[in-house]
């Protein structure tokens, strides 16, 4: 199962997180074909677009997830100022009666990069309000420790732009900014299969958050699947210790302690 | 209760699915009535008319796309049908849809869904840039390639709604202007549908085709009620005024990974469509959905800022869990349902009326209906999953 192990849990503001992968429920093609996914993907923890989905409505993704016992974590996508973000996430949290959430505050319409600057105003007010703030931001080592600095819960890096595909682009600050957190660092946005977030596992993220890898695939059932079985496989490599890498070879097999001593090379023929 | 109030079968709802059940069962002799409102004015009005078997053929739904297809092979002759019971015109037309890529991204997913087309059997044909732009002249320049789909077809959906609601008239059927509020139901049996403001209507048997309401009904069996959900979509009509060119038949886009759509009529109408938005049932139209939809077809039809706006209306599609529509009979004797059509109710009209119609006389001979085109959208499919831990 893809509960986490009682020894290695996933804490968010003190309170343990049931799976290391989150989903987005963004772009999914039926509410039937998401809930296949949230299933397979043994997720404890998805996110819902507040100003994409009103709560009230029956049969809605809110029943879906409810339904299924999936906490809900709050987005506030679509907004672009600080002020915007605020309110939304106020919005929120009468609506989906829960403080957490995942802001993002967009500062370009083309690439949906994150806008540090209004980001870190906005988690600073909401950090301030209560709020646990779990900020979508670049993944520029700097403006994660302010986040860190302003009181958010954890910080998410994209990987690559939302819905892109691409990887961790940038996998060396990904590490920077692991290396520096004192709060859980999440990996949200440019996951584009398996390995891309088994990848972000390796390098000490603490979750993985997917969306469109997942709503978007051929069957998002499988995907979801494939994404647990990454994020654990990940997980279990870091805490396991990887070796180290070398230019050349280094037998698996030493020749010390082999009967006639292990200083002899054995030559061709 | 006066004799007026008795009908052989009471539709609740008058889209286009309820009035082409209720023009078709008129036929077989039964009276009928349609309570609604304003028949016509709901999700039928605001669609664009699109009958896309293939465009709207998605990973994983395949039996959708073989129910698809069926349903447009059955639209010539219903269009046929009506033209002639009616005298109006419905603009079917036959001349195919381009799909477009606005960029190099979105060719790549245009490619990928292709292959899955084609792989389908589906008639599906990969076209270059340059064979896109001559097909449609008014194309952008940097268009990146598209598909034809010569099996996706279009009428105009508002004047299928008039003139179902004129050959229903003139078949006999009564209109009701209220809003149906509640089933009765006693041993197992339908008996009527009582209304907001009138009397009670009784009823032989009583087709549930109220859309994205079509869950809200009281008196439904809570484990039959259909799941049925809102999901708004904002379309625009525009006029291409003299002299301004036109497109020759519909084109849908993918800009920037969102899909939009333009549907050409006869008159230099067009049909600019749509937002997905899930926002329960209000019927409103924010700016930057609308702004985004502008925006993605004005990159691929630069032409159209020529155009003048009309109208723009939002809709509900009534979706439903698997995004299949939900037709068939219940344990109620007597209650058929035919709703959660979602993005395909004009396609699928002409037969779910004629799967209800069937229903209703195998019914009425004491038979089991025989399978069926919608075996895969019978209403327990719901049902089973909801009963199961």
């Amino acid at each position: 199962m893809p509960e986490t192990e009682p020894t290695d849990p996933f804490v968010i503001a003190g309170t343990v997180v049931g799976s290391r992968l989150l989903l987005g429920t963004g772009g999914m093609q039926s509410p039937e074909s998401l809930a296949a996914a949230l299933i397979a993907s043994g997720t404890s923890l998805a996110t819902v677009a507040v100003r994409r989905v009103d709560p009230g409505t029956r049969h809605s993704l809110v029943d879906l997830l409810e339904g299924l016992g999936i906490r809900i974590l709050p987005n506030t996508a679509g907004c672009f100022t600080a002020a915007d973000a605020v309110l939304t996430a106020r919005l929120a949290r009468e609506a989906f009666a829960t403080d957490w959430v995942k802001l993002e505050v967009i500062g370009d319409d083309r690439t949906l990069l994150p806008d540090p600057i209004e980001l870190v105003a906005a988690a600073e007010q909401l950090a301030d309000d209560g709020f646990v703030v779990l900020p979508y931001c670049g993944d520029d080592p700097v403006v994660a420790r302010r986040l860190e600095q302003v009181g958010c819960a954890a910080v998410m890096p994209l990987g690559a732009p939302i819905g892109s595909g691409l990887g961790i682009r940038n996998p060396h600050n990904i590490e920077l900014i692991v290396e520096q957190s004192g709060v859980p660092v999440v990996l949200d946005a440019g996951i584009g299969t398996a390995s891309d977030a088994c990848r972000a596992m390796e390098l000490g993220c603490s979750a993985v958050l997917v969306a469109s890898a997942v709503t978007r695939a051929e069957d998002p059932a499988l995907m979801a699947g494939a994404m647990r079985d990454a994020v654990a496989a990940g997980r279990a490599a870091r805490l396991a210790g990887r070796i180290s890498r070398r230019f050349v070879a280094e037998a698996s097999s030493s020749f010390e302690g082999l009967v006639g001593g292990g200083m002899t090379i054995p030559g061709p023929g | 209760m006066s004799p007026g109030d008795r009908h052989d079968v009471v539709v609740i709802g008058g889209g286009i699915i309820g009035m082409a059940v209720a023009w078709r069962a008129a036929a077989t002799g039964r009276s009928v009535a349609v309570v609604d409102p304003e028949p016509g004015r709901g999700a039928t009005w605001a669609a664009a008319g699109m009958l896309a078997p293939v465009a709207e053929a998605q990973f994983g739904e395949g039996d959708l796309a073989v129910l698809n297809l069926a349903a447009a092979a059955a639209w010539p002759v219903f269009a046929h049908d009506l033209e002639a019971a009616t005298g109006r015109e419905v603009h079917y037309r036959d001349d195919g849809t381009l799909v477009v890529a606005g960029g190099p991204s979105d060719r790549a997913a245009t490619d990928r869904v292709l292959a899955f087309h084609q792989a389908m059997g589906l008639p599906a044909v990969r076209l270059g840039a340059r064979a896109c732009r001559e097909a449609e002249p008014l194309l952008a320049p940097g268009v990146s390639g598209g598909v034809d789909l010569p099996a996706d077809h279009q009428v105009d959906n508002r004047a299928v709604a008039l003139a179902l609601e004129a050959a229903c008239r003139a078949a006999g059927v009564d209109f009701v202007a209220d809003r149906a509020e509640r089933i009765e139901v006693a041993d197992g049996r339908v008996l009527g549908v009582v209304l907001e403001h009138g009397g009670p209507q009784s009823a032989d048997a009583v087709v549930l085709a109220a859309g994205s309401r079509s869950g809200a009904l009281a008196g439904l069996p809570e484990a039959w009620r259909p799941p049925v959900r809102p999901v708004r979509g904002v379309t625009v009509r525009l006029q291409a005024p003299d002299g301004v060119p036109r497109l020759r038949r519909t084109v849908r886009a993918l800009v920037h990974g969102r899909s939009c759509y333009l549907v050409p009529r006869d008159d230099g109408g067009l049909v600019l469509g749509a937002t997905v938005e899930e926002r329960g049932f209000a019927l409103d139209v924010p700016l930057g959905g609308l702004a985004d939809l502008v925006d993605d077809a004005r990159r691929v039809v630069p032409a159209l800022d020529e155009y003048c706006v009309v109208e723009v209306t939002p809709g509900l599609r009534p979706g439903s869990p698997d995004n299949g529509p939900i037709v068939g009979s219940t344990p109620v004797d007597g209650l058929v349902v035919a709703t959660g059509h979602f993005r395909n109710g004009v396609l699928l009209a002409p037969v779910t009326a004629d799967e209800v119609v069937r229903l209703l006389v195998a019914r009425a001979d004491g038979a089991a209906a025989a399978p069926g085109p919608f075996d895969a959208f019978r209403p327990d499919r719901f049902v089973a999953a909801a009963a199961a831990p």
